[in-house]
């Protein structure tokens, strides 16, 4: 455990632009907190709920640890606990992204699955393609489908991406043999061969072990996104509206490559996620729960007790989500829980830009903010896009960190483009039915 | 489902450096006092009565706006009261209350508040009050007619008038440590020098103005006023002269810097700075006015969207 070192507040010389330093693993790391499921365990499928989802799953079917649970066109969830299907419903996120969510009543006599085990003696991408992609850490799906064939980098990310997170940087480090194994079968079942493995600079020696190519980062936000580390690690720039996938690169988190490693070391599908909960008094405990663990198991097992108008923040500062309710559950990339009490909330306000170039000073990919937020505030997407460079942001938050006027721009650019995406498929919607 | 905590929910990111509109406003206040309390103890209670009849009616009339336009309540963030302070530091302690009112009016009304408010206004407001009370009441703005009465144990001269009018001979009495010490007539806020760099320092140390704009701005008068008088040191004065009188430490201080009016890019603040340096000499040496800071930076302001255009290219931007 420890205190959160990391200045928020602005310094009172404020000549320089503030840098926000990404967490370190501490040299004497303890032990993850283990946390045991208790009474339920609750998975999201990323695809929207409907009556004849799945036709193998209805409620009071038993499952056991590590099952696959299949689902339509091939989607499917790993039980990360042994019990049964108390429900299957819809759950909508943000900007109602919708979900199929599966809660399971857990019971305690725990029954391990072993129909992976049958498989995991040679490693393959059907394999992999079929049980793994929701292995803590999460993989990408694009890496083991046809897309994978336009791919000619895998980037491993040991450093974590967000503020006050460390589980990647602890993998790599205490984990540094399944990290090893993962990217070894990464390599045979992909035929990639430049595999990159990015990690802080205090990690190198492990690093290295892994057998992949190094490359270290320094430990100021945002170096370790993805288009940052596209542009200082790999030399390349991702074009506005392209993705990293586009340019061939994938970027998988060093967790999920372990657990990869893990799986067919061990003939079983991991279900245990590693993440840092930051507790109201900013101290940083890094746990380790099955995915599906309701928020408020993990609160208990650490004592935080949460009041009315809390914010829970699933993910990091800087680019996390906040959510409605504690019984919101451990998912697979869920790196980290960050609770503030209702008095430290920061608030946005309705104050319009007063143009003091902040955001345009600490912007990392020169997008003129002040300008862009003018015509988002106006609902002018279309013109923010097109002349004030809407799809360079690469979201990491900081113009929103230093407003001012706490105006809620990463709010306005994420909306903006969820807004262009919405409309671009309408109109491709609307020509192919004219074109029958 | 019924029982449950009610929690906070946002959009990323979730930290916030602290920063406010009232703590910056509060600030440039704070910078600004060196400057007016010497204007107090020059000008004593008449300077006081200025100072807070601009204060007092800025904020009043942006209240007022407030109510009828049905708009949130905005005094609070100071931005009025800063508009205020830094509109009475420019006038003469003499001025009359009509004009201190009405100029505040324009400034707040007209200058800011039609255009949206905080943050929307093309011009900065003190000068658009300024610019306005100038042309009207031309007289108001003659210090030398203005502080007739006072005698302060220096020059009762306005220093930019006795150039202009009198030519080069007539400043040979001025020099330029009496200037920064503050011994020159002229507006409430603008003459002590010293005051005001200490002011503007703290802001630019605090990251509260843009030092880009404070010292192109400078550096413009400096080099212009330099080669006219390396042009005609007969009649024109030279650099150091032009950057300790009149509103030229306040303007490159406290009114080039007003936010919503200079630009935000390197280069472009850079240009615009220069540029109201520049104008601010051709005007003082080859217009029509006494002072040219007021108008310089209007100009500016004017040209400030299509300077601010030149921008370093956004990451992965497609032509």
């Amino acid at each position: 455990m420890k205190v959160l070192k990391t200045m928020i507040k602005k310094s009172f010389l404020g000549l320089s632009t503030p840098r926000l330093e990404y967490e370190k693993l501490l040299t004497n790391q303890p032990k993850p907190l283990e946390i045991l499921p208790q009474k339920n365990a609750m998975f999201f499928l990323d695809y929207p709920f409907e009556k004849n989802i799945t036709q193998y799953l209805k409620e009071g079917d038993p499952v056991k640890t590590g099952q696959k649970l299949s689902f339509k066109n091939g989607r499917y969830l790993i039980s990360s606990v042994t019990g049964t299907v108390a429900s299957i419903a819809s759950h909508a996120g943000n900007f109602n992204h919708l979900y199929t969510a599966v809660s399971v009543a857990i019971n305690q006599n725990e029954n391990k699955d072993t129909q992976f085990s049958k498989l995991s003696d040679s490693p393959s991408i059907d394999t992999v393609k079929d049980y793994l992609l929701s292995v803590p850490g999460k993989l990408p799906e694009s890496l083991f489908t046809d897309k994978a064939k336009s791919f000619d980098t895998i980037i491993v990310c040991a450093a974590d991406s967000d503020l006050l997170i460390t589980t990647n940087q602890y993998i790599l480090k205490n984990n540094t043999h399944a990290v090893k194994n993962g990217i070894d079968i990464l390599k045979e079942i992909t035929s990639i061969n430049n595999i990159i493995i990015i990690a802080p600079k205090f990690l190198q020696e492990e690093a290295s072990a892994t057998g992949a190519k190094v490359k270290c980062l320094d430990l100021t936000y945002p170096s370790a996104l993805p288009h940052m580390i596209m542009k200082d690690v790999l030399n390349r720039i991702v074009p506005a509206q392209k993705t990293c996938e586009d340019m061939g690169v994938c970027f998988i988190s060093a967790e999920a490559v372990a657990s990869i490693g893990n799986a067919f070391e061990n003939n079983q599908i991991p279900v245990t996620k590693l993440l840092n909960v930051v507790k109201k008094d900013k101290s940083n405990v890094l746990v380790s729960a099955r995915i599906g663990t309701p928020i408020d198991t993990i609160f208990k097992s650490v004592d935080i007790k949460l009041n009315e108008k809390d914010r829970i923040i699933i993910g990091g500062p800087m680019k996390g989500c906040s959510v409605y309710s504690d019984n919101h559950p451990v998912l697979s990339d869920t790196d980290a829980i960050i609770i503030q009490d209702s008095a430290s909330v920061s608030l946005v306000s309705d104050n319009p830009c007063t143009n003091c170039g902040e955001c345009i000073r600490i912007c990392p990919v020169n997008v003129p903010v002040n300008m862009l937020v003018r015509f988002l505030e106006a609902g002018l997407y279309v013109e923010a896009c097109e002349q004030y460079d809407l799809f360079s942001c690469i979201e990491c938050g900081l113009c929103s960190y230093v407003c001012i006027s706490k105006i809620p721009i990463l709010q306005y650019i994420t909306l903006a483009k969820h807004e262009l995406g919405r409309m671009e498929r309408n109109e491709s919607d609307a020509a192919e039915e004219i074109n029958g | 489902m019924v029982n449950e905590k009610k929690l906070i929910v946002s959009h990323a990111p979730f930290w916030h450096n602290g920063s406010s509109l009232f703590e910056k406003n509060c600030n440039i206040m704070i910078a600004a006092l060196p400057a007016v309390l010497f204007g107090f103890t020059q000008y004593g209670i008449h300077a006081v009565g200025c100072v807070s009849i601009c204060i007092s009616t800025a904020i009043i009339w942006e209240l007022l706006f407030n109510l009828i336009s049905k708009q949130q309540i905005s005094v609070g963030d100071c931005d009025a009261a800063v508009i205020g302070l830094l509109f009475s530091m420019l006038i003469p302690a003499t001025t009359p209350w009509w004009a201190a009112v009405t100029g505040t009016f324009v400034a707040i009304i007209i200058g800011k508040q039609i255009y949206g408010g905080i943050g929307s206004n093309p011009f900065n407001p003190v000068l658009i009050g300024l610019a306005i009370l100038m042309i009207s009441w031309k007289d108001l703005f003659d210090f030398n007619e203005a502080l007739l009465n006072y005698d302060l144990g220096f020059t009762m001269v306005y220093p930019l008038a006795a150039l202009k009018h009198f030519g080069i001979s007539s400043i040979e009495s001025f020099s330029v440590g009496s200037f920064i010490a503050g011994k020159q007539i002229g507006a409430i806020g603008s003459t002590f020098g010293i005051g005001i760099i200490v002011g503007g320092i703290y802001l630019i140390l605090r990251g509260i103005i843009r030092w880009e704009i404070s010292v192109s701005f400078l550096a413009g008068i400096f080099i212009t006023a330099f080669l006219f008088n390396l042009s005609d040191s007969a009649i024109y004065a030279g650099p150091l002269f032009h950057i300790f009188t009149g509103y030229t430490l306040i303007g490159a201080f406290f009114l080039a810097t007003e936010d919503s009016s200079s630009p935000v890019n390197f280069l472009p603040m850079l240009i615009y700075g220069a540029g109201c340096g520049i104008m601010t000499v051709l005007i003082r040496n080859v217009g029509a006015y006494v002072d040219g800071v007021v108008f310089a930076i209007l100009l500016m302001n004017l040209a400030n969207p299509l300077i601010d255009k030149i921008r370093p290219r956004a990451m992965g931007k497609v032509n």
